[in-house]
């Protein structure tokens, strides 16, 4: 191809990705580096329905002359990085230095309100993914093995939990395995414990939002592997039962390899949606017993005082875990392509 | 069908009609500027927001009334013009709009259109008049009679009353869990904490300064006290917000609880209860806690604002019609129970009667401080490992302190 035509042909998905993807990586790098000005603070009197009192204020001349100065805020560093809600530097160094062993360090760490997001992210992730991508495999080949009137109405049925609105699908279990709820009342009546709470216990909770994550995307694995199923080549299979391969063999031998690539594609997407969990924390109402970066990005934009700093701090930390985390399965892929068998 | 028709004519007509002659009616008549009001959305609100708008004539007029307002007011009144030309906000959220300085000082136009509106309503912030409040807000014991009757007990005037009260409705089986409360994690927990805090005579700041200091005596005792109350509660109760303890309340699992005075009414109608529970209904006063004889309770208002980035003509028109329409013109059968209105003419209502009683029991106004909000998301995320048992109560105090004084370092409120 030559250079003036590629150069055309990849010119609008380049500004697009300049656009939407790399701007605003710019706009959050650089938010994380300042902070909010000093704020000039005076004591003033306050009058209402209920009486007058003395309070603080904001001096508001003197803090918008600042701000005027400075539109970008305080140049601040790494400083926002460091502090107690992000990568709380300082006190995980106190805390190695005066740890009484490493349950006692880690014990510490949960206590950080970073590292008890980062924990329940990190267990999500790996625990939901390669569930979905089993479950989802599972299910593709009992569909495909069943009659072909009935294939329809089961795709379609497989489908449900993933075209659910994941708020409303996690508000529809939260209500179900309410202690009164039908799941919540079952559950008690098998482990023969009348004050058995899912809500109120965390490691119940925490089994609960990832029962939760692999009902709603196993039916995005299912639906790949599916597609997938369709393009294995019939005359290895009829090959492998002639040299006598029972059916779980077939699928060992031919049908797993032949979807490894999809595998990938899978784990890629997974990884990344499952790293960002939010919905199912917020309609399970989970914030006493789990909570993701995600979560931490949301209460800081979210609060009546809004914390622009922090929230792009985590961010940029979100951004830098799932580039760790993404990083095998991309090399694994770049290698597939650059050594074509 | 064609009956129907006219029907559906005849009522079009009658509300135009009613619309109308209610702005011709009062004297208000705005015919110059825009109107687009952002706020809460519950009954009271909406009435005030509705009736401003009906003194709009030919200009633009409307309003955005919706649970998220606080995520969407700053940045609606950010621009220049702002979209909305007022905010109806709270003690809690004014600082917000202050601290961003995105409302305009009222007394020039209070001279101008509003010598009517008393002082009390005025919301005054170093001399100058932020925003006109126009009703009254607190938290207060909501408790069961026929259930208090049952075991021979007085109404709870404290918290400890409520504990005696609630391990004998426990031990005479009435109830397993009779005490309920809005103990969800995040803001509803911190408030429920702001106010035991404040009732054992605390304060959170030192004065004039922005560093926290709640890791004290008073702190211990308000998280305790708390901790003895959720072993009287549902056992999910970190998940119950306000309408999610409402419903067990019209459900009759619970006999005590302390409730904001907005929500009352909800109770105490025959809607959503059996006729044993709401007729019951009870709304009493402030609780105490320990023996500082301050009640554990906030007081909030609920008032309006004129954004600062419009024009003098747009400001003129939010300010006359939202004048009217938290002056005594908007009193009538229908909204008197709405809310305990701070306007004349107000005539209390039974479901009022326990912000009434926390107002003459002389409890505190909500924290009117621009790094109150930052304390209040630290307290409702670390109260919870205290509840669950996961820590001791020094340890989520320090916890606290060192979240909020991180953010608040991050806010450039301490240095």
């Amino acid at each position: 191809m030559k250079h003036s035509t590629f150069f055309w042909f990849v010119l609008p998905s380049a500004i697009l990705m300049l656009a939407f993807i790399a701007l605003p990586i710019v706009s959050i790098v650089t938010q994380s580096l300042y902070t909010s000005h000093e704020q000039v603070l005076v004591t003033v009197e306050n009058c209402g329905p209920f009486g007058c009192t003395e309070v603080t204020s904001v001096d508001q001349d003197a803090t918008q002359a600042l701000k005027a100065a400075e539109p970008l805020g305080k140049w601040a560093g790494l400083d926002v990085y460091k502090d107690r809600n992000h990568l709380a530097v300082a006190e995980v160094a106190s805390a190695w230095v005066n740890a009484d062993g490493l349950p006692d360090f880690g014990r510490t760490l949960m206590n950080l309100p970073f590292y008890a997001a980062l924990a329940f992210t990190l267990t999500y992730t790996f625990i939901v993914t390669p569930l979905t991508i089993v479950l989802g495999f599972f299910i593709a080949v009992a569909v495909n093995a069943i009659a072909k009137a009935l294939k329809g109405p089961t795709i379609f049925l497989t489908l449900l939990p993933f075209i659910v609105t994941p708020l409303v699908g996690s508000l529809i279990i939260f209500w179900m395995v309410d202690a009164r709820g039908i799941l919540g009342t079952g559950l008690q009546w098998l482990a023969d414990d009348p004050t058995l709470s899912v809500k109120a216990s965390t490691p119940l909770m925490w089994i609960m939002l990832m029962f939760y994550g692999i009902w709603h995307s196993a039916p995005f694995a299912f639906v790949v592997f599916y597609a997938g199923l369709q393009t294995v080549n019939t005359d290895s299979l009829e090959a492998a039962m002639i040299d006598g391969a029972n059916r779980w063999e077939r699928i060992r031998y031919v049908v797993i390899p032949h979807l490894f690539p999809l595998v990938t594609f899978v784990a890629l997407i997974q990884l990344m949606d499952n790293f960002r969990v939010f919905e199912p924390i917020v309609s399970f109402s989970a914030y006493a017993h789990a909570n993701s970066l995600s979560i931490a990005i949301f209460n800081d934009l979210g609060g009546e005082t809004r914390l622009l700093s922090s929230a792009a701090a985590t961010s940029v930390l979100t951004i830098i875990g799932v580039a760790i985390l993404l990083s095998p399965v991309l090399v694994r892929t770049y290698r597939d392509f650059s050594n074509p068998r | 069908m064609k009956l129907f028709k006219y029907a559906a004519l005849g009522t079009a007509t009658a509300v135009l009609m009613g619309t109308s002659a209610m702005a011709a009616g009062h004297g208000c008549n705005v015919t110059e500027g825009r109107i687009n009001i952002v706020g809460n959305e519950f009954p009271a609100i909406q009435s005030v927001a509705a009736a401003a708008i009906g003194c709009a004539s030919g200009i633009e007029a409307e309003s955005n009334l919706t649970a998220d307002h606080q995520k969407i007011n700053v940045a609606g009144m950010t621009g220049n013009p702002a979209e909305y030309t007022s905010a109806i906000v709270a003690n809690s959220s004014i600082v917000a709009l202050i601290n961003e300085d995105v409302v305009r000082p009222l007394d020039d136009l209070i001279a101008a259109y509003g010598q009517d509106i008393p002082t009390r309503q005025l919301i005054t912030i170093d001399g100058k008049v932020m925003a006109v409040a126009f009703m009254a807000n607190a938290q207060h014991l909501v408790y069961r009679s026929d259930v208090l009757e049952q075991i021979g007990m007085d109404v709870p005037t404290s918290y400890e009353d409520v504990l005696a009260a609630a391990e004998k409705i426990r031990a005479e089986g009435i109830m397993e869990n009779p005490v309920g409360g809005a103990y969800a994690a995040g803001w509803n927990l911190a408030e429920e904490f702001v106010n035991m805090y404040l009732g054992t005579g605390g304060a959170f700041f030192e004065p004039g300064t922005a560093n926290v200091s709640i890791n004290n005596e008073q702190g211990v005792e308000a998280l305790e006290m708390m901790k003895a109350l959720t072993a009287y509660m549902n056992p999910d109760y970190l998940t119950h917000d306000s309408n999610a303890t409402s419903a067990e309340w019209e459900a009759g699992n619970v006999a005590l609880m302390n409730m904001w005075g907005s929500r009352t009414g909800v109770l105490m109608d025959d809607e959503g209860s059996e006729e044993v529970v709401y007729s019951n209904t009870v709304a009493g006063g402030p609780l105490t806690v320990g023996d500082s004889g301050v009640a554990a309770s906030t007081l909030w208002w609920d008032g309006w604002t004129v954004a600062k980035n419009i024009s003098d003509e747009e400001a003129a028109a939010t300010f006359q019609a939202l004048a009217h329409a938290t002056s005594p013109a908007l009193l009538n059968d229908e909204t008197m129970s709405q809310a305990v209105w701070l306007m004349d003419g107000f005539d209390a209502q039974p479901v009022n009667e326990g912000v009434l009683a926390t107002v003459a029991a002389g409890a505190n106004p909500y924290p009117m401080l621009p790094f109150m909000g930052l304390l209040h998301t630290a307290l409702g995320d670390n109260i919870a490992d205290f509840l669950q048992g996961n820590e001791s109560a020094e340890q989520a105090l320090m916890d606290i302190e060192a979240a909020y004084t991180a953010s608040a370092t991050e806010q450039g409120f301490l240095q």
